[in-house]
Protein backbone atom coordinates (compact mmCIF):
# COMPACT_ATOMS: atom_id res chain seq x y z
CA UNK A 1 0.00 0.00 0.00
CA UNK A 2 1.11 3.67 -1.09
CA UNK A 3 2.18 5.96 1.86
CA UNK A 4 -0.32 8.97 2.35
CA UNK A 5 2.04 11.82 0.58
CA UNK A 6 3.03 13.57 3.79
CA UNK A 7 3.94 10.08 5.40
CA UNK A 8 6.85 10.19 2.50
CA UNK A 9 7.96 13.43 3.69
CA UNK A 10 8.71 12.79 6.98
CA UNK A 11 10.88 9.62 5.94
CA UNK A 12 12.63 11.70 3.34
CA UNK A 13 13.10 14.69 6.43
CA UNK A 14 14.33 12.17 8.30
CA UNK A 15 17.14 10.95 5.70
CA UNK A 16 17.96 14.30 5.19
CA UNK A 17 18.61 15.12 8.56
CA UNK A 18 20.73 12.16 9.00
CA UNK A 19 22.60 13.45 5.58
CA UNK A 20 22.80 17.02 6.84
CA UNK A 21 24.49 15.54 10.16
CA UNK A 22 27.16 12.95 8.21
CA UNK A 23 28.22 15.51 6.14
CA UNK A 24 28.24 19.05 7.38
CA UNK A 25 28.49 17.85 11.46
CA UNK A 26 24.61 20.14 12.15
CA UNK A 27 22.57 17.69 13.83
CA UNK A 28 19.02 18.56 13.44
CA UNK A 29 17.47 14.89 14.43
CA UNK A 30 16.86 16.37 17.75
CA UNK A 31 14.74 20.07 16.64
CA UNK A 32 10.95 18.81 17.59
CA UNK A 33 9.09 17.72 14.29
CA UNK A 34 6.29 19.75 13.70
CA UNK A 35 8.33 23.03 13.70
CA UNK A 36 11.29 22.17 11.43
CA UNK A 37 9.09 20.42 9.37
CA UNK A 38 7.45 23.39 8.46
CA UNK A 39 10.33 25.63 8.29
CA UNK A 40 12.03 23.03 6.05
CA UNK A 41 9.06 22.68 3.84
CA UNK A 42 8.93 26.42 3.88
CA UNK A 43 12.79 26.20 2.32
CA UNK A 44 11.58 23.28 -0.21
CA UNK A 45 8.61 25.61 -1.65
CA UNK A 46 10.75 28.48 -2.14
CA UNK A 47 13.84 26.35 -3.61
CA UNK A 48 13.58 24.85 -7.27
CA UNK A 49 13.02 21.25 -6.06
CA UNK A 50 10.13 19.41 -6.08
CA UNK A 51 10.83 16.89 -2.96
CA UNK A 52 13.21 16.94 -0.56
CA UNK A 53 15.13 13.18 -2.10
CA UNK A 54 15.41 15.49 -5.22
CA UNK A 55 17.36 18.18 -2.84
CA UNK A 56 19.24 16.03 -1.07
CA UNK A 57 21.69 15.23 -3.95
CA UNK A 58 22.78 18.96 -4.14
CA UNK A 59 22.17 20.11 -0.37
CA UNK A 60 24.80 16.91 0.52
CA UNK A 61 27.53 18.79 -2.56
CA UNK A 62 27.04 22.08 -2.12
CA UNK A 63 27.50 23.79 0.79
CA UNK A 64 26.05 27.33 -0.30
CA UNK A 65 23.03 25.25 -0.82
CA UNK A 66 23.30 24.37 2.84
CA UNK A 67 23.99 27.56 4.09
CA UNK A 68 20.80 28.68 2.55
CA UNK A 69 18.66 25.76 4.39
CA UNK A 70 20.47 26.23 7.77
CA UNK A 71 19.22 29.77 7.57
CA UNK A 72 15.78 28.79 6.94
CA UNK A 73 16.09 26.01 9.73
CA UNK A 74 17.49 28.12 12.37
CA UNK A 75 15.72 31.21 11.89
CA UNK A 76 14.44 32.65 15.02
CA UNK A 77 12.02 35.88 14.34
CA UNK A 78 12.61 37.75 17.55
CA UNK A 79 11.83 41.95 18.22
CA UNK A 80 13.68 44.67 20.10
CA UNK A 81 11.73 44.48 23.98
CA UNK A 82 9.74 41.43 22.83
CA UNK A 83 7.19 40.66 25.97
CA UNK A 84 7.49 44.44 27.66
CA UNK A 85 6.61 42.88 30.92
CA UNK A 86 9.54 40.29 30.43
CA UNK A 87 11.99 43.37 30.34
CA UNK A 88 10.38 45.52 33.27
CA UNK A 89 11.06 42.25 35.34
CA UNK A 90 14.59 42.19 34.25
CA UNK A 91 14.66 46.04 35.18
CA UNK A 92 12.53 46.21 38.25
CA UNK A 93 13.58 42.72 39.97
CA UNK A 94 17.17 41.32 38.42
CA UNK A 95 19.39 44.89 37.98
CA UNK A 96 18.91 45.77 41.57
CA UNK A 97 21.17 42.65 42.13
CA UNK A 98 23.32 43.03 39.01
CA UNK A 99 24.31 46.09 40.09
CA UNK A 100 25.63 44.78 43.63
CA UNK A 101 28.37 42.96 41.71
CA UNK A 102 31.59 45.07 40.27
CA UNK A 103 31.49 43.58 36.54
CA UNK A 104 28.93 41.19 36.05
CA UNK A 105 28.89 38.27 32.38
CA UNK A 106 25.92 37.62 30.60
CA UNK A 107 25.27 35.07 27.84
CA UNK A 108 22.39 35.45 25.44
CA UNK A 109 22.34 32.11 24.18
CA UNK A 110 19.97 31.74 20.51
CA UNK A 111 20.50 35.67 19.80
CA UNK A 112 19.83 35.58 16.07
CA UNK A 113 20.10 38.92 14.87
CA UNK A 114 20.87 40.87 17.76
CA UNK A 115 17.31 42.45 19.22
CA UNK A 116 17.24 41.43 22.60
CA UNK A 117 20.56 41.97 23.11
CA UNK A 118 20.92 45.27 22.20
CA UNK A 119 17.43 45.94 24.27
CA UNK A 120 19.49 44.41 27.38
CA UNK A 121 21.84 46.61 26.73
CA UNK A 122 19.78 49.60 26.54
CA UNK A 123 18.32 48.65 29.51
CA UNK A 124 21.89 47.94 31.81
CA UNK A 125 23.09 51.32 30.06
CA UNK A 126 19.96 53.32 31.26
CA UNK A 127 20.24 51.90 34.94
CA UNK A 128 24.01 52.57 34.99
CA UNK A 129 25.59 49.32 34.07
CA UNK A 130 27.40 50.59 31.04
CA UNK A 131 30.68 49.11 30.83
CA UNK A 132 30.58 46.75 33.82
CA UNK A 133 29.22 43.84 32.04
CA UNK A 134 29.72 41.76 29.15
CA UNK A 135 27.41 40.21 27.36
CA UNK A 136 28.60 37.08 25.14
CA UNK A 137 25.22 36.63 22.49
CA UNK A 138 25.50 33.34 20.50
CA UNK A 139 23.86 31.63 17.58
CA UNK A 140 24.48 28.70 15.99
CA UNK A 141 24.36 30.89 12.26
CA UNK A 142 27.36 32.88 11.30
CA UNK A 143 25.02 34.50 8.77
CA UNK A 144 22.42 35.76 10.84
CA UNK A 145 25.44 36.71 13.80
CA UNK A 146 27.19 38.78 10.90
CA UNK A 147 23.64 40.71 10.78
CA UNK A 148 23.71 41.29 14.59
CA UNK A 149 27.00 42.52 15.07
CA UNK A 150 25.66 44.89 12.14
CA UNK A 151 22.80 46.45 14.09
CA UNK A 152 20.87 47.99 11.31
CA UNK A 153 17.38 47.31 11.53
CA UNK A 154 14.31 47.93 9.54
CA UNK A 155 12.85 51.82 9.76
CA UNK A 156 9.58 50.15 9.41
CA UNK A 157 9.73 48.10 12.87
CA UNK A 158 10.89 51.40 15.08
CA UNK A 159 7.11 52.63 16.11
CA UNK A 160 6.40 49.10 17.27
CA UNK A 161 10.19 48.61 18.87
CA UNK A 162 9.69 52.33 20.69
CA UNK A 163 6.01 51.26 22.31
CA UNK A 164 7.67 47.91 23.72
CA UNK A 165 10.02 49.80 25.06
CA UNK A 166 7.94 52.16 26.77
CA UNK A 167 5.84 49.29 27.81
CA UNK A 168 9.07 48.11 29.44
CA UNK A 169 9.45 50.78 31.51
CA UNK A 170 12.20 52.60 29.42
CA UNK A 171 13.34 56.24 30.55
CA UNK A 172 14.87 57.86 28.02
CA UNK A 173 13.90 58.33 24.27
CA UNK A 174 14.24 55.49 22.14
CA UNK A 175 14.62 57.60 19.53
CA UNK A 176 18.16 58.62 21.38
CA UNK A 177 19.69 54.94 20.16
CA UNK A 178 19.72 54.57 16.64
CA UNK A 179 20.18 56.75 14.00
CA UNK A 180 17.46 56.81 10.82
CA UNK A 181 19.55 56.54 7.46
CA UNK A 182 17.15 55.90 4.15
CA UNK A 183 14.71 52.68 5.36
CA UNK A 184 16.98 51.85 8.12
CA UNK A 185 17.84 52.42 11.30
CA UNK A 186 21.37 51.95 12.74
CA UNK A 187 21.57 51.22 16.06
CA UNK A 188 23.63 53.77 18.33
CA UNK A 189 27.27 52.51 18.87
CA UNK A 190 27.69 53.05 22.64
CA UNK A 191 25.11 49.43 22.60
CA UNK A 192 27.75 47.57 21.05
CA UNK A 193 31.24 47.79 22.94
CA UNK A 194 29.87 45.62 25.71
CA UNK A 195 28.76 42.73 23.38
CA UNK A 196 30.38 40.31 22.16
CA UNK A 197 28.79 37.94 19.70
CA UNK A 198 30.08 34.86 18.80
CA UNK A 199 29.17 31.92 17.30
CA UNK A 200 27.75 28.55 19.23
CA UNK A 201 25.77 25.60 18.99
CA UNK A 202 23.36 24.49 21.74
CA UNK A 203 22.89 20.71 20.19
CA UNK A 204 26.98 20.30 20.65
CA UNK A 205 29.37 22.59 22.24
CA UNK A 206 30.35 23.04 26.23
CA UNK A 207 28.86 25.95 28.42
CA UNK A 208 30.27 29.35 29.12
CA UNK A 209 31.98 29.79 32.62
CA UNK A 210 30.81 31.91 35.56
CA UNK A 211 28.03 33.68 34.30
CA UNK A 212 25.66 35.71 35.82
CA UNK A 213 22.79 35.74 33.83
CA UNK A 214 21.82 33.45 31.10
CA UNK A 215 19.05 34.06 28.44
CA UNK A 216 17.62 31.55 26.30
CA UNK A 217 14.46 32.77 25.19
CA UNK A 218 11.60 31.08 22.44
CA UNK A 219 14.71 28.99 21.43
CA UNK A 220 13.79 25.85 23.48
CA UNK A 221 10.68 25.19 22.72
CA UNK A 222 12.04 23.97 19.05
CA UNK A 223 13.91 20.84 20.94
CA UNK A 224 13.21 17.55 21.78
CA UNK A 225 12.99 17.09 25.30
CA UNK A 226 16.33 15.13 25.59
CA UNK A 227 17.80 18.22 23.71
CA UNK A 228 15.98 20.60 26.02
CA UNK A 229 17.30 18.47 29.02
CA UNK A 230 21.25 18.91 27.83
CA UNK A 231 20.63 23.22 27.34
CA UNK A 232 19.58 23.32 30.52
CA UNK A 233 22.20 21.31 32.26
CA UNK A 234 24.52 23.77 29.97
CA UNK A 235 23.07 27.03 31.32
CA UNK A 236 23.21 25.55 35.19
CA UNK A 237 26.57 24.55 34.59
CA UNK A 238 27.52 28.12 33.17
CA UNK A 239 25.65 29.97 36.30
CA UNK A 240 27.25 31.12 39.31
CA UNK A 241 24.96 30.87 42.67
CA UNK A 242 22.97 33.82 42.59
CA UNK A 243 22.79 33.76 39.05
CA UNK A 244 19.49 34.19 36.85
CA UNK A 245 18.37 32.07 34.21
CA UNK A 246 15.38 33.91 31.64
CA UNK A 247 13.31 31.85 29.77
CA UNK A 248 10.53 33.19 26.89
CA UNK A 249 6.91 33.35 28.78
CA UNK A 250 5.35 29.98 28.04
CA UNK A 251 8.41 28.18 29.13
CA UNK A 252 9.10 26.96 32.60
CA UNK A 253 11.69 24.96 34.99
CA UNK A 254 8.45 23.10 36.60
CA UNK A 255 8.67 19.38 36.05
CA UNK A 256 12.39 19.77 35.03
CA UNK A 257 15.16 18.23 36.89
CA UNK A 258 16.90 21.51 37.95
CA UNK A 259 14.04 22.86 38.79
CA UNK A 260 13.98 22.67 42.53
CA UNK A 261 17.82 24.65 42.51
CA UNK A 262 16.03 27.76 41.22
CA UNK A 263 13.27 30.07 42.79
CA UNK A 264 10.92 31.95 40.10
CA UNK A 265 11.80 35.84 40.83
CA UNK A 266 7.95 36.48 40.25
CA UNK A 267 5.16 34.84 39.28
CA UNK A 268 4.97 34.28 35.32
CA UNK A 269 7.84 36.19 35.01
CA UNK A 270 9.89 33.01 33.74
CA UNK A 271 13.25 34.51 35.57
CA UNK A 272 14.42 32.18 37.45
CA UNK A 273 17.46 32.85 40.81
CA UNK A 274 19.83 29.74 41.38
CA UNK A 275 19.76 28.93 45.31
CA UNK A 276 23.28 29.43 46.83
CA UNK A 277 24.88 25.88 47.92
CA UNK B 1 -4.73 8.28 22.60
CA UNK B 2 -6.10 4.66 21.64
CA UNK B 3 -9.47 5.72 21.09
CA UNK B 4 -12.19 3.14 18.69
CA UNK B 5 -13.70 5.72 17.26
CA UNK B 6 -13.02 7.62 14.13
CA UNK B 7 -11.86 10.77 15.17
CA UNK B 8 -9.36 11.79 17.61
CA UNK B 9 -8.77 15.33 17.65
CA UNK B 10 -11.15 18.63 16.78
CA UNK B 11 -8.94 21.99 15.63
CA UNK B 12 -10.81 25.38 15.22
CA UNK B 13 -10.01 28.75 14.42
CA UNK B 14 -11.48 31.86 14.42
CA UNK B 15 -10.74 35.49 14.67
CA UNK B 16 -13.09 38.54 14.63
CA UNK B 17 -16.31 37.76 16.82
CA UNK B 18 -14.25 35.09 18.07
CA UNK B 19 -15.11 35.06 22.40
CA UNK B 20 -18.85 35.39 21.71
CA UNK B 21 -18.86 32.06 18.88
CA UNK B 22 -16.38 30.29 21.51
CA UNK B 23 -18.78 31.02 24.10
CA UNK B 24 -21.68 29.38 22.86
CA UNK B 25 -20.17 26.73 20.86
CA UNK B 26 -17.83 25.52 23.64
CA UNK B 27 -20.93 26.26 26.29
CA UNK B 28 -23.20 23.35 24.63
CA UNK B 29 -20.32 20.64 25.00
CA UNK B 30 -20.21 18.19 27.78
CA UNK B 31 -17.07 18.07 30.60
CA UNK B 32 -16.46 14.85 29.26
CA UNK B 33 -16.58 15.28 25.51
CA UNK B 34 -14.81 12.42 23.97
CA UNK B 35 -11.90 14.45 22.46
CA UNK B 36 -9.61 17.43 22.86
CA UNK B 37 -10.37 20.74 21.09
CA UNK B 38 -7.42 22.74 19.61
CA UNK B 39 -8.02 26.63 19.32
CA UNK B 40 -6.36 29.34 17.43
CA UNK B 41 -8.39 32.64 18.50
CA UNK B 42 -6.49 35.63 17.06
CA UNK B 43 -5.66 37.88 19.72
CA UNK B 44 -3.48 40.66 20.66
CA UNK B 45 -0.06 39.78 21.44
CA UNK B 46 0.04 41.08 24.75
CA UNK B 47 -3.36 39.78 25.46
CA UNK B 48 -3.16 37.41 29.00
CA UNK B 49 -4.54 34.02 29.49
CA UNK B 50 -7.69 35.44 30.84
CA UNK B 51 -10.14 34.54 27.44
CA UNK B 52 -8.94 30.83 28.54
CA UNK B 53 -9.68 31.67 31.87
CA UNK B 54 -13.16 33.46 30.62
CA UNK B 55 -14.26 30.43 29.23
CA UNK B 56 -12.83 28.01 31.90
CA UNK B 57 -15.70 29.14 34.13
CA UNK B 58 -18.33 29.46 31.49
CA UNK B 59 -18.06 26.22 29.82
CA UNK B 60 -18.48 22.74 31.64
CA UNK B 61 -15.76 21.48 29.44
CA UNK B 62 -12.46 21.99 30.48
CA UNK B 63 -10.38 25.11 29.05
CA UNK B 64 -6.42 25.92 29.08
CA UNK B 65 -3.96 27.90 27.48
CA UNK B 66 -1.91 24.98 25.69
CA UNK B 67 1.88 24.72 27.41
CA UNK B 68 4.65 23.77 25.43
CA UNK B 69 5.13 20.46 24.99
CA UNK B 70 1.80 19.60 27.13
CA UNK B 71 0.05 16.38 26.33
CA UNK B 72 -3.10 16.28 24.21
CA UNK B 73 -5.79 14.93 26.22
CA UNK B 74 -9.69 13.84 25.66
CA UNK B 75 -12.26 16.42 27.13
CA UNK B 76 -9.60 19.56 27.13
CA UNK B 77 -10.16 22.73 25.62
CA UNK B 78 -6.40 24.19 24.46
CA UNK B 79 -5.93 27.74 23.40
CA UNK B 80 -3.51 28.68 21.49
CA UNK B 81 -1.30 31.42 23.88
CA UNK B 82 -1.09 35.42 22.49
CA UNK B 83 1.73 35.72 20.10
CA UNK B 84 2.50 32.18 19.88
CA UNK B 85 1.96 29.49 16.85
CA UNK B 86 0.50 26.50 18.45
CA UNK B 87 1.42 22.59 16.58
CA UNK B 88 1.08 19.17 17.37
CA UNK B 89 3.90 16.80 17.48
CA UNK B 90 3.18 12.98 16.40
CA UNK B 91 3.42 11.88 19.56
CA UNK B 92 0.71 13.74 20.76
CA UNK B 93 2.23 16.35 22.85
CA UNK B 94 1.66 20.46 21.71
CA UNK B 95 4.40 22.99 20.48
CA UNK B 96 4.63 26.23 20.19
CA UNK B 97 6.82 28.31 18.26
CA UNK B 98 7.31 32.18 17.85
CA UNK B 99 8.13 31.83 14.25
CA UNK B 100 6.75 34.50 11.94
CA UNK B 101 3.17 35.51 11.65
CA UNK B 102 1.39 33.45 8.96
CA UNK B 103 -1.25 35.31 7.24
CA UNK B 104 -0.58 38.05 9.27
CA UNK B 105 -1.66 36.58 12.48
CA UNK B 106 0.05 34.88 15.23
CA UNK B 107 -0.94 32.42 16.45
CA UNK B 108 -2.05 31.67 12.54
CA UNK B 109 -5.36 28.63 12.05
CA UNK B 110 -3.15 27.82 9.25
CA UNK B 111 0.10 26.50 11.37
CA UNK B 112 -1.96 24.68 13.76
CA UNK B 113 -4.14 22.90 11.01
CA UNK B 114 -1.78 22.14 8.71
CA UNK B 115 0.35 20.61 11.15
CA UNK B 116 -2.64 18.74 12.74
CA UNK B 117 -3.64 17.76 9.91
CA UNK B 118 -0.04 15.63 9.27
CA UNK B 119 -0.75 14.08 12.92
CA UNK B 120 -4.05 13.12 12.69
CA UNK B 121 -4.81 12.69 9.15
CA UNK B 122 -8.60 11.20 8.20
CA UNK B 123 -8.76 11.58 12.48
CA UNK B 124 -9.21 15.14 12.33
CA UNK B 125 -12.52 17.44 12.48
CA UNK B 126 -11.73 21.32 11.59
CA UNK B 127 -14.11 23.95 12.30
CA UNK B 128 -13.50 27.61 10.69
CA UNK B 129 -15.94 30.40 12.16
CA UNK B 130 -16.61 33.70 12.41
CA UNK B 131 -13.63 35.84 11.01
CA UNK B 132 -12.73 38.93 9.35
CA UNK B 133 -9.54 37.30 6.73
CA UNK B 134 -8.97 34.09 5.21
CA UNK B 135 -6.44 32.51 7.64
CA UNK B 136 -7.15 28.98 7.93
CA UNK B 137 -8.49 28.50 3.83
CA UNK B 138 -5.31 26.10 3.38
CA UNK B 139 -4.92 24.57 6.90
CA UNK B 140 -8.79 23.45 5.50
CA UNK B 141 -7.63 22.33 2.05
CA UNK B 142 -4.81 19.96 4.00
CA UNK B 143 -7.22 18.96 6.32
CA UNK B 144 -9.25 17.45 3.34
CA UNK B 145 -6.15 16.11 1.52
CA UNK B 146 -5.35 14.14 4.47
CA UNK B 147 -9.07 12.90 4.47
CA UNK B 148 -10.33 14.61 7.91
CA UNK B 149 -13.81 16.40 8.00
CA UNK B 150 -14.17 20.17 7.38
CA UNK B 151 -17.05 21.92 9.05
CA UNK B 152 -18.01 26.09 8.37
CA UNK B 153 -19.80 28.07 9.81
CA UNK B 154 -22.69 29.56 7.77
CA UNK B 155 -21.37 32.61 6.34
CA UNK B 156 -24.84 33.95 6.91
CA UNK B 157 -24.78 32.92 10.55
CA UNK B 158 -21.17 34.61 11.14
CA UNK B 159 -20.77 37.94 13.32
CA UNK B 160 -17.92 38.34 10.23
CA UNK B 161 -18.41 35.39 7.37
CA UNK B 162 -15.13 36.49 5.47
CA UNK B 163 -13.29 33.52 7.08
CA UNK B 164 -15.75 31.28 6.53
CA UNK B 165 -16.35 32.72 3.17
CA UNK B 166 -12.19 32.30 2.17
CA UNK B 167 -12.90 28.44 3.77
CA UNK B 168 -16.10 27.39 1.39
CA UNK B 169 -14.01 29.18 -1.43
CA UNK B 170 -10.56 26.90 -0.45
CA UNK B 171 -12.32 23.49 -0.52
CA UNK B 172 -15.74 21.43 -0.47
CA UNK B 173 -16.50 21.74 3.39
CA UNK B 174 -18.28 18.37 4.62
CA UNK B 175 -21.17 20.20 6.91
CA UNK B 176 -22.13 23.88 6.96
CA UNK B 177 -23.66 24.89 9.47
CA UNK B 178 -25.09 27.64 11.67
CA UNK B 179 -22.91 27.66 15.17
CA UNK B 180 -26.38 27.01 17.36
CA UNK B 181 -26.45 23.12 16.04
CA UNK B 182 -22.64 23.15 15.90
CA UNK B 183 -22.17 21.60 19.43
CA UNK B 184 -24.79 18.70 18.59
CA UNK B 185 -22.95 17.59 15.16
CA UNK B 186 -19.78 17.30 17.24
CA UNK B 187 -21.16 15.34 19.68
CA UNK B 188 -22.92 13.25 16.87
CA UNK B 189 -19.14 13.16 14.79
CA UNK B 190 -17.20 12.29 18.09
CA UNK B 191 -19.85 9.63 19.33
CA UNK B 192 -18.26 7.73 16.12
CA UNK B 193 -22.46 6.94 15.29
CA UNK B 194 -21.56 8.01 11.68
CA UNK B 195 -20.34 5.51 9.14
CA UNK B 196 -16.36 6.07 8.58
CA UNK B 197 -15.68 7.11 5.03
CA UNK B 198 -13.17 6.28 2.99
CA UNK B 199 -10.17 7.73 3.12
CA UNK B 200 -9.73 9.91 0.47
CA UNK B 201 -7.35 8.94 -2.38
CA UNK B 202 -5.29 12.22 -1.46
CA UNK B 203 -4.85 13.61 -4.97
CA UNK B 204 -1.39 15.58 -4.52
CA UNK B 205 -3.33 19.26 -5.66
Amino acid sequence: MAMMPGELEDVEIRLLLEGLQQVYGYDFRDYADASIKRRLTQWLAESAFATFSQAQSQLLREPELFVSLLQGITVNVTEMFRDPSFFRALREQVVPFLKTYPFVKIWHAGCASGEEAYSMAILLNEEGMAGRYRMYATDIDEAVLQKATEGVMPITEMQRYTRNYQKSGGTASFADYYTARYDRAILSPSLKKDIVFAPHNLVADAEFGEMNMVLCRNVMIYFKPTLKERCLRLFDNSLLAGGFLCLGLKETLERRKMGDRYDEVAPGSRIYRKRYG
Amino acid sequence: MARRGRFQAVVIGVSSGGVQALKRLLGQLPADFPLPILIVQHISPDAGNGMAKLLDQLCAIRVKEADEQERVLPATVYLAPPNYHLLVERDGLLALSADAPVSFARPSVDVLFESAAAVFGAGLIGIILTGANYDGSRGVQRIKAHGGVVVVQDPADAETPQMPLAALAATTADHVVALADMAALLQRLAGGTAAPRRQGEASDA
